[in-house]
């Protein structure tokens, strides 16, 4: 005879996840502290960053480009053709720059970088996780965190922001391809950034791909640490990063947004 | 903490519990390695052999007892408290766990450059070493997945005597062997031990090996030591459960006779 299981309260449930969510905070906090002890001690892996900055920011430069480039091309596309029925043509490149800025250009970076990275991030140490190589480095007197995630770290917090101004230009650049066949002249176009876009609006955007790179390494490498159980678990780790990533940074945008731009 | 702990004693297991998922691996485990010998512990798959040798080796933390390597109680100790016991104590994994995106040089220097020498030269000197011991010179361009398993423990084992440790853990150094290799496997550990004049502590469950190496041996069973003492004092314990187990190992036979005998040895 078959026997059903006990219903459970959905109060269980949410006790659970609120569980889940206090962990989940205080492994990312730990795990960022740990670093941080690490590299104010100078002990980091200068050759292993390189390798992550190469990984991480260099071979994310065409998917960036091309992204953030289709971005701002759509974004003229809809913005140019209203703004020349309107009458005021000349602000389209003020505006396509000034979404560039503040949210496109952070946004797709960090969209882009979570899906490239925080999954190789969480795969890859997961991996070693499971393979015990992870505790081989504890074996060989090697701290996880200064040999794992501070290079990641570093290399995200460098390279993100350098991703987010080469969006933040090809995105520019992409609208200008669409707005100036459309009617807007190139000078105008070029006009509009300089009256409505100012460099706080393209610093506090960077800020945001700093903010976006912390999320991606931190996420993906609390997931490849916290890996169990084989190649099932390496998988769901890996979906799991990307889609832990992905919602941080919508969440964290709209936070950010409204302290760096709320008032302005 | 430190503490002096007994004579010529290089390992100390007092009175361990571990517990997993509500469960206990390990129930009152006590035992003690003596400073240069090989010690073994055998027992059935599940039993907790490598449970406990993670705890030796400071990977994880009983939830009772202590300890002891050396003079040193590890069992409360911080990550950043355990590096100096680390380093005197080499694991070498049951599936090698070398770095995947690392050379087999890189592999063996790995814990010499971050902590004995950042010299090349020497750590090129020490490499080749380690290599030699072990047979496995004139690999040192290769990767990890380039090697079979038998090569790829040698090269786990010279990555774990690159460090100078006092003491080496083998966790089932020859499962998954085939029989020469597995016996090239343990001559290795018998020669590294006797020649580096370290400690090894071997877990597994191939009991032929064990008898072939060890100069004692324990027997764990459902998370309980029920034997302890040198492989002939093993061949002539009561205890059903290691007789049941000595026998399916082709140790004796009709619960007297010593297949393997001291001139195999």
């Amino acid at each position: 005879m078959q026997t059903r299981a006990p219903l459970r309260h959905p109060v269980y449930g949410l006790a659970e996840q609120a569980t889940q969510l206090v962990l989940f905070v205080g492994d990312i906090g730990i795990l960022l502290a740990q670093a941080i002890g690490f590299v104010l001690r100078g002990r980091w892996e200068v050759r292993e960053t390189v390798v992550q900055m190469a990984l991480i920011g260099a071979q994310a430069v065409p998917m960036v480009v091309i992204t953030s480039g289709f971005t701002g091309a759509v974004l003229a596309l809809y913005s140019a053709k209203l703004m020349l029925e309107f009458g005021v043509g000349s602000l389209a490149g003020g505006a396509v720059a000034l979404a560039m800025a503040r949210e496109l250009g952070p946004v797709v970076t960090g969209v882009v970088v979570a899906a490239r990275s925080a999954s190789a991030i969480a795969a890859e140490i997961g991996s070693m996780k499971v393979t015990e190589q992870v505790d081989a480095l504890r074996a060989l007197a090697v701290p996880p965190v200064q040999y794992l995630v501070v290079p990641r770290l570093i290399a995200c917090l460098v390279m993100l922001p350098m991703l987010g101004l080469l969006a933040f230009v090809t995105g520019v650049f992409g609208g200008y391809a669409v707005a100036v066949p459309l009617g807007v002249s190139p000078t105008s176009y070029l006009m509009g950034i300089r009256d409505l876009v100012d460099t706080y609006d393209v610093f506090a955007g960077l800020l945001k791909t700093v903010v976006f790179g912390a999320i991606v390494a931190l996420v993906g490498c609390r997931a490849g640490l916290r890996t169990e159980g084989g190649a099932v678990g390496v998988g769901q780790a890996t979906t799991n990063s990307v889609v832990v990533t992905v919602l941080l940074i919508y969440v964290t945008n709209f936070v950010l947004a409204y302290l760096l731009f709320g008032g302005r | 903490m430190t503490e002096q702990s007994g004579a010529q004693s290089a390992v100390r297991v007092v009175d361990v519990w571990y517990e997993v998922d509500s469960r206990w691996v390990l129930k009152g485990v006590s035992l003690e390695v003596r400073a240069g010998e090989i010690f073994a512990i055998m027992g059935p798959s599940g039993c907790g052999k490598t449970t406990l040798l993670k705890l030796v080796g400071g990977l994880i933390k009983p939830q009772r007892g202590e300890i002891w390597i050396g003079d040193v109680e590890i069992s409360r100790l911080s990550e950043t408290a355990l590096t100096p016991v680390r380093k005197q104590v080499g694991l070498v994994f049951q599936y090698a766990a070398l770095f995947d995106s690392l050379t087999v040089y890189d592999n063996v220097a790995f814990g010499v450059r971050r902590h004995i020498t950042r010299r090349e030269e020497e750590v090129a000197k020490i490499v080749r070493q380690r290599l030699e011991m072990v047979g496995m010179a004139g690999t040192e361009k290769l990767y990890p997945a380039q090697l079979s398993g038998g090569m790829q423990k040698r090269v786990g084992l010279a990555r774990a005597l690159a460090m100078n440790p006092r003491i080496v853990l083998y966790d089932e150094p020859t499962a998954g062997l085939d029989p020469i290799m597995a016996e090239t496997i343990d001559r290795l550990i018998v020669d590294t031990t006797r020649r580096l004049k370290v400690t090894s502590l071997v877990v597994s469950h191939d009991i032929i090996s064990v008898f072939h190496i060890a100069d004692r041996v324990a027997m764990l069973h459902e998370g309980q030591i029920v034997a302890c003492g040198s492989p002939e004092e093993l061949r002539a314990d009561t205890n059903p459960v290691v007789r049941r187990f000595l026998q399916a190992g082709g140790i004796i036979r009709d619960g007297q006779t010593a297949v393997i005998q001291e001139h195999d040895r």
